[in-house]
């Protein structure tokens, strides 16, 4: 029985690890406490020694000294601003006015402010919410589809994952060890082609059933020529003038993530501010759904850490490595099993979990079967997007369930008895998508140079932004002679013995080292 | 019990205090991340000391407000498989979870964490970049932030407790489904 354990402890971990997760108390304490147990087991067996739980202060430490990290409660706070303050509506009226003579109109109006929207806010429950509250009610009124109509609108909320600034890219980028301007530039053209295949959908489905998404009776349209015309670009500046503010800045390299998304959240304010939203209790929301939403990532992030110290203490990620890079196939076998195997995770973790549970293990295997870090980051990206639309528990589906009407009511323009949309039709709306980005995952896989074409690969901008990052912070976590050299009295093991244990995959940790 | 109550009470009223104090900071570090990038783009210098505010506000937005969105019940959970469950079994899973998976990890983090702190404060510890600010403060945020995460377990703890015995109603109703959106508004 001891021989088993001692033999088996990562795979034993792992399994355990399933079952305290699916316990249902949250993830944050239950991958901790699988940590904890088997570092116990672990001590107790002499596999371990107990100086190993010594590290723990050091680790929470370097989280809460994480750069990067610091970039997610800016583009949430940044979300939730501009949620609130009514842009989407704004733009979801008048781009709807601008398409909605077309065969699919709204629902390419859908698809584009998704996208803008993602390049915003990077929020998908503010996409799929203000979208479902008010293009579903005019869809329905127009006769559109039903499943198409809730299928699109689930959709491309989650594009708000994909199109840099998303929260997950960052953590990805963080996992992964590489930085996040890179991950948002690759993932830029994957995230604009898979809102391209939405529209190429709507396209099909339209032409093959004019029924399924009719164009707007000439009496929907309130706005036309000039009048239009100036409220196109009235409603258009104040996003676009953030993405630049936010993406621009940070793809020409004048500005870290952090620092993009701390403008975006201050143009944020001001842009609010001037539309005369802003008030206190908005202002208190806000911050105290950032702050919530601060503490339950990083202590996830906390969590897995004290998975991660003693998985890796018991040669956990050594027994991944060999299982991931032992399998057939080389790369496109690695990549295919993974790809598989994160999509049917999807439907139980959402993407936090999976990025702080699972990209850590997935990383170093890939990186040894030689996989473009970047471009691997970007392929989970698109294939965690699926969780957020998966029947039966996708996120976006939830969201839209929410603000779909549930009983039949009377349209107020029309006075028509309008069905309620069932939960049925929601879930088969997102199936069409979900296969979508399955092809897109196939996509990606086939063409990386969609990803790597766009990364800047030549030395200027990568010395830049070492530099920028050097000087920025000091990314030592190990010894630090800087500040050895302040006590020299000291003996070192009195001093440092939570600096002195940086033998279980310190590198990890370290995303901003200079390769 | 009605002791334990008041101290349940007494717990809740100073994590939701301290929730609602320090969740300003993220508007503090909205405005000073945004002027140090500004002043970076305008004058070519950047001082570390403003940089570390930075991430001193927030880690201690995050370790500080652990024990707050516990008392809200947002902590992520996976409750694909046992929100069916009844009211009962939730409330048990809670009181399991709280006594082997929070507390345990959560006091032997902060018990690790006291001497480190001493340590820094004993020795004045400093930031090793030119113009860094000290470092205790911020290793202060640790088991500080642990300790109120301890306290609301306790709490939690004593409500479901309470309930069980039909002392109280159901302190952690179900939502009325597994992802409401004003949770949701936080993805």
């Amino acid at each position: 029985m001891i021989q088993f354990l001692t033999d088996n402890m990562a795979p034993l971990m792992f399994v355990v690890l399933v079952f305290f997760l699916l316990f249902g108390y949250p993830v944050a304490f239950a991958l901790a406490a699988n940590g904890l147990l088997f570092a116990f087991i672990g001590i107790e067996l002499g596999l371990l020694t107990p100086a190993l739980m010594q590290a723990l202060p050091e680790r929470v430490f370097g989280i809460m000294r994480n750069d990067t990290l610091l970039a997610i409660p800016f583009f949430t706070f940044m979300g939730l601003i501009l949620e609130r303050s009514g842009m989407a509506e704004d733009l979801l009226d008048t781009i709807g006015q601008l398409f909605g003579p077309m065969r699919g109109g709204l629902a390419y109006a859908v698809i584009f402010v998704g996208a803008l929207l993602a390049a915003t806010t990077g929020v998908v429950a503010a996409s799929v919410i203000s979208m479902g509250l008010i293009s579903l009610p005019i869809m329905l009124r127009y006769g559109y589809d039903r499943r198409l109509a809730s299928g699109v609108i689930a959709a491309s909320g989650t594009l708000a994952q994909i199109i840099p600034p998303s929260l997950v890219l960052i953590v990805m980028a963080d996992q992964l060890g590489r930085s996040v301007g890179d991950m948002y530039a690759g993932a830029m053209i994957p995230g604009l082609i898979l809102a391209a295949l939405y529209a190429g959908y709507v396209f099909i489905i339209s032409m093959v059933n004019k029924d399924a998404a009719p164009a707007l009776p000439l009496e929907a349209r309130s706005l036309r020529g000039m009048q239009l015309a100036i409220r196109v670009c009235v409603s258009l500046v104040p996003p676009l003038v953030l993405i630049f503010l936010v993406l621009g800045t940070i793809f020409i390299g004048v500005a870290t993530p952090t620092e993009g998304g701390a403008m975006g959240a201050a143009g944020a304010l001001i842009l609010a501010l001037m539309k005369r939203k802003l008030d206190w209790s908005l202002l208190r929301q806000a911050m105290d759904t950032t702050a919530k939403l601060s503490a339950f990532v990083i202590f996830i992030l906390i969590g897995s850490t004290v998975f991660g110290l003693t998985f890796r203490a018991v040669n956990g990620d050594l027994w991944v490595e060999h299982l991931l890079t032992s399998l057939p196939g080389g790369q496109l076998g690695f990549l295919i099993v993974v790809n598989i195997m994160v999509f049917v995770l999807a439907f139980f973790l959402d993407f936090f979990e999976l990025a702080f549970i699972v990209v850590p293990l997935l990383g170093p295997a890939a990186e040894k079967l030689g996989i473009d870090l970047i471009w691997f980051g970007v392929l989970l990206g698109v294939n965690m997007q699926t969780s957020f639309m998966h029947p039966p528990f996708g996120f976006a589906l939830f969201y839209l369930r929410s603000v779909a009407p549930v009983a039949d009511y009377i349209d107020k323009v029309t006075g028509k008895l309008i069905p309620k949309i069932t939960t049925g039709q929601i879930y088969w709306g997102a199936v069409p998508f979900v296969c979508i980005q399955i092809i897109m995952v196939g996509l990606v896989i086939a063409f990386p140079e969609m990803v790597t074409s766009m990364l800047d690969r030549g030395p200027v901008l990568n010395e830049s932004e070492v530099q920028m990052q050097l000087q920025i912070e000091s990314p030592n976590y190990g010894g630090d002679p800087a500040a050895e050299s302040e006590t020299p009295g000291e003996e070192p093991e009195a001093g440092e013995t939570e600096e002195d244990t940086p033998d279980f995959g310190e590198q990890e940790e370290d995303p901003n080292a200079p390769k | 019990m009605n002791i334990l109550l008041a101290l349940s009470r007494l717990i809740d009223g100073l994590n939701g205090a301290v929730g609602r104090f320090v969740y300003w900071a993220v508007l503090v570090a909205v405005i000073i991340s945004s002027g140090n990038a500004v002043v970076r783009y305008a004058f070519h210098t950047s001082s570390n000391a403003w940089l570390e505010v930075q991430w001193y506000l927030f880690s201690a937005i995050f370790m500080l407000c652990a024990g707050y969105t516990l008392l809200r019940n947002e902590h992520i959970r996976i409750d694909v498989i046992v929100s069916r469950f009844s009211e009962r079994t939730l409330i048990w899973i809670d009181i399991i979870g709280t006594v082997l998976f929070l507390l345990p990890i959560s006091i032997i983090i902060m018990y690790l964490s006291w001497p480190v702190l001493v340590e820094s404060f004993v020795r004045h510890e400093m930031s090793s970049d030119a113009g860094g600010l000290i470092r205790w403060p911020v290793k202060l945020l640790i088991p500080a932030g642990f300790l109120l995460l301890v306290l609301q377990g306790i709490s939690e703890l004593i409500k479901r407790i309470a309930f069980l015995q039909g002392l109280i109603p159901n302190p952690a109703p179900k939502k009325q489904d597994a992802h409401s959106p004003v949770e949701g508004a936080a993805e």
